[in-house]
């Protein structure tokens, strides 16, 4: 921005509006980390900086094989369905951004109302379906229905990006010989990368963090995922409030996101068509 | 290298739109072939239908004599340079130009010899790992080019490669093309709007409008015998000036006064029966000061007075030009022309405008009355319903081209 580097008045007040939101944001995200370094004692003491700080609360977690194995399930299903879902979506978005067949129109809106239908509204009826069908309490139990509700969100995103590449870096693919799944693999997947990833990021957050889907179709270890598991933490005893080991977790749970933003971050870089086309 | 062949050729949209109608171009191996016309005359469906890249309605399209029609564009062997060059921008230069290579499964020690070679053709070899979003418009033109020449193809297809290109490079770009054609004998189809392009570059001109084929010919021959009023208004710049004329006995009555015909175009005129009311294209070059012009020469043509309303001094020759009082030459490929120079929107347009190339050492000046000779041996006549050139026969030889009015 232009203006906030010429008047110093402005870019003092462009400081100030950007620390609000950054503490806005990060407030409660450092009172958990905060939280996760207490001792039991002087977890509700309600100070920001622990008095005595410790590392039991993670020890205690990892103890506990429901959180090891529930951090097992969530980053396979989380992976699982991003791939699948990436994948598809590009093909779908490809389809919708460069064809004409018949039935377009309500394909994408079709799409456009499963990503507006309420979930809560479905779980029910997904709880009996998967019953009947064998899949309640499994793997793809739960990748079934993230790769539905991230389909929407995969197409949308995808097909924006499809748009903006050239037609004739098709053509001109297609004149050097490469046959039409060349082309989309050599040429039109590397250039909707940073769409691609931007995809992957969103899809692989909401399958991580959801805890609706998961909490009603899975019941034990096999397929619950650690959002679940966090909420059925007990304490030491029965009267206990598990509240280090739920913050323990929640860091724990923050951390796979981090570094999946950081490692695709790069590869999101904005301007990579440019050139291809015109001076 | 191979020669292609339009045979027919008709490209049908389903809505019933015709983009192309009937083309019928034999084009010879290693011929340097360009499709000129304004936009939406069907020329750049023709080039994608060579390059499969639109499917042919009807006709049949011949690549070194075999029937290409269902083959897709890969299997044409044929490459193509694109307006916008459509570089891989996630891609180097050096794996640019061996992409068709790659693709063709080319092993990498030949790539690299290929596109090295082509690399230093087109002075490339320094840029070679750059990526297209760091070259100049030029550089990227070369490299769209290296592209196309790195696995020697049977024939280039170029779709207005020069038209994103800064006026002074597109002229020297022009000249590097003509080179890389001759240097290669290739044979090569180009699609350009600008008749300068086409006149300087191509062996051959197909000049199209409509859909339709107006006129194949070399480029001296659609200049000096244009088939009817679109080709003869198109092609040569400063555009031929076009007057209507009544024909009286041995005379055109025209805006300018009264022109005496040539015995040989009165003889050419008898014999294609002709109407009294025609019109009359006399190229810019053709008129000269009456001043210059030596006596015996003055027998050969006509003289008349005029006002100079603007004169533009090019250095090597004047550019003089009159207004002509009284009605004007119409006719639909006049029309037309008029709306692709985007001269029917210029306010005054309408009144019409005479131009004239006169000699450097004209003494002419600005708004003073001149006298201006006019070389009556080099006026072409057209019949002003179908635009067709009446005199086609007289000047250069027409033997062996395909003319279609």
């Amino acid at each position: 921005m232009a203006t906030t580097t010429g008047d110093p008045r402005t870019r003092v007040w462009w400081g100030i509006a950007g620390l609000l939101v950054v503490l806005y944001a990060l407030v409660p995200v450092l009172w958990i980390l905060s939280l996760s370094f207490k001792t039991t004692d002087t977890i509700t003491d309600g100070n920001f900086i622990p008095r005595s700080w410790t590392l039991d609360n993670y020890a205690q977690i990892f103890s506990l094989d429901i959180f090891t194995s529930a951090l097992v399930n969530s980053i396979g299903i989380a992976i699982i369905s991003t791939v699948l879902a990436v994948v598809i979506g590009t093909m779908a978005a490809y389809a919708i951004a460069r064809l004409d067949f018949p039935g377009k129109k309500v394909l994408v809106g079709v799409s456009l109302l499963i990503a507006m239908f309420p979930q809560i509204s479905l779980v029910s009826p997904l709880f009996d379906i998967e019953r009947a069908v064998g899949l309640f309490d499994t793997w793809p139990g739960l990748i079934l229905p993230y790769i539905t509700f991230a389909l929407p969100l995969a197409i949308y995103t995808l097909s924006a990006f499809f748009r903006e590449i050239p037609w004739e870096l098709e053509k001109a693919a297609k004149m050097d010989g490469a046959t039409p799944m060349q082309a989309f693999r050599s040429i039109i997947v590397p250039l909707a990368a940073p769409g691609v990833f931007t995809t992957a990021i969103l899809v692989f957050i909401f399958c991580w963090n959801d805890f609706l889907f998961a909490i009603s179709l899975t019941s034990t270890s096999r397929s619950q995922t650690a959002t679940v598991a966090i909420a059925n933490f007990t304490g030491a005893s029965q009267f206990a409030e598990p509240t280090g080991s739920i913050a323990a977790a929640a860091v724990l749970l923050t951390i796979p996101i981090i570094i999946f933003v950081l490692l695709f971050q790069r590869r999101i870089v904005a301007g990579l068509t440019s050139g291809a086309v015109k001076g | 290298m191979a020669d292609i062949v339009l045979d027919h050729i008709t490209k049908r949209y389903p809505d019933g739109t015709i983009a192309a109608d009937d083309i019928n171009v034999e084009i010879a191996d290693g011929e340097f072939i360009i499709l000129v016309g304004p936009s939406g005359c069907g020329k750049s469906t023709a080039l994608n239908m060579i390059a499969g890249l639109e499917d042919i309605s009807e006709g049949e399209l011949r690549i070194g004599g075999e029937r290409m029609n269902e083959r897709a564009p890969k299997d044409r062997d044929i490459a193509m340079v694109f307006q916008s060059y459509a570089l891989y921008p996630h891609m180097t230069v050096r794996e640019n130009m061996g992409f068709p290579l790659k693709m063709a499964k080319v092993d990498k020690a030949e790539i690299n010899r290929k596109v090295e070679e082509a690399a230093t053709i087109l002075d490339l070899t320094q840029h070679l790992d750059r990526r297209p979003a760091n070259m100049s418009g030029g550089q990227r033109q070369r490299v769209a080019m290296g592209r196309a020449i790195v696995r020697s193809p049977k024939a280039f297809l170029m779709d207005e490669p020069l038209s994103n290109l800064d006026a002074k490079l597109r002229v020297q770009m022009r000249t590097m093309v003509s080179k890389l054609q001759q240097r290669l004998q290739t044979t090569t189809v180009y699609v350009t709007h600008d008749q300068t392009e086409a006149m300087t570059l191509g062996d051959r001109i197909v000049v199209m409008r409509g859909g339709i084929v107006q006129q194949v010919g070399s480029p001296q021959t659609l200049y000096d015998t244009p088939a009817n009023l679109f080709v003869a208004g198109f092609i040569g710049s400063p555009a031929m000036n076009f007057l209507p004329a009544k024909l009286e006995g041995g005379t055109f009555r025209t805006p300018l006064g009264d022109l005496a015909l040539t015995d040989e175009l009165r003889r050419t005129l008898e014999d294609a029966d002709v109407q009294r009311e025609v019109i009359v294209g006399i190229r810019p070059e053709h008129f000269e000061d009456a001043a210059l012009v030596e006596e015996h020469q003055r027998g050969r043509g006509s003289v008349f007075t005029a006002q100079v309303e603007v004169l533009e001094s090019m250095g090597s020759d004047k550019f003089a030009y009159f207004s002509i009082e009284g009605e004007q030459a119409m006719s639909d490929d006049l029309a037309d022309l008029a709306a692709d120079a985007g001269t029917a929107d210029v306010p005054g347009g309408d009144t019409g405008t005479l131009v004239t190339r006169l000699s450097a050492t004209s003494g002419v000046r600005e708004g003073e009355r001149t006298e201006v000779w006019v070389d009556t041996a080099k006026i072409r006549v057209f019949d002003p319903s179908s635009g067709k050139n009446l005199t086609s026969g007289t000047g250069a030889a027409t033997a062996g081209e395909t003319v279609r009015a």
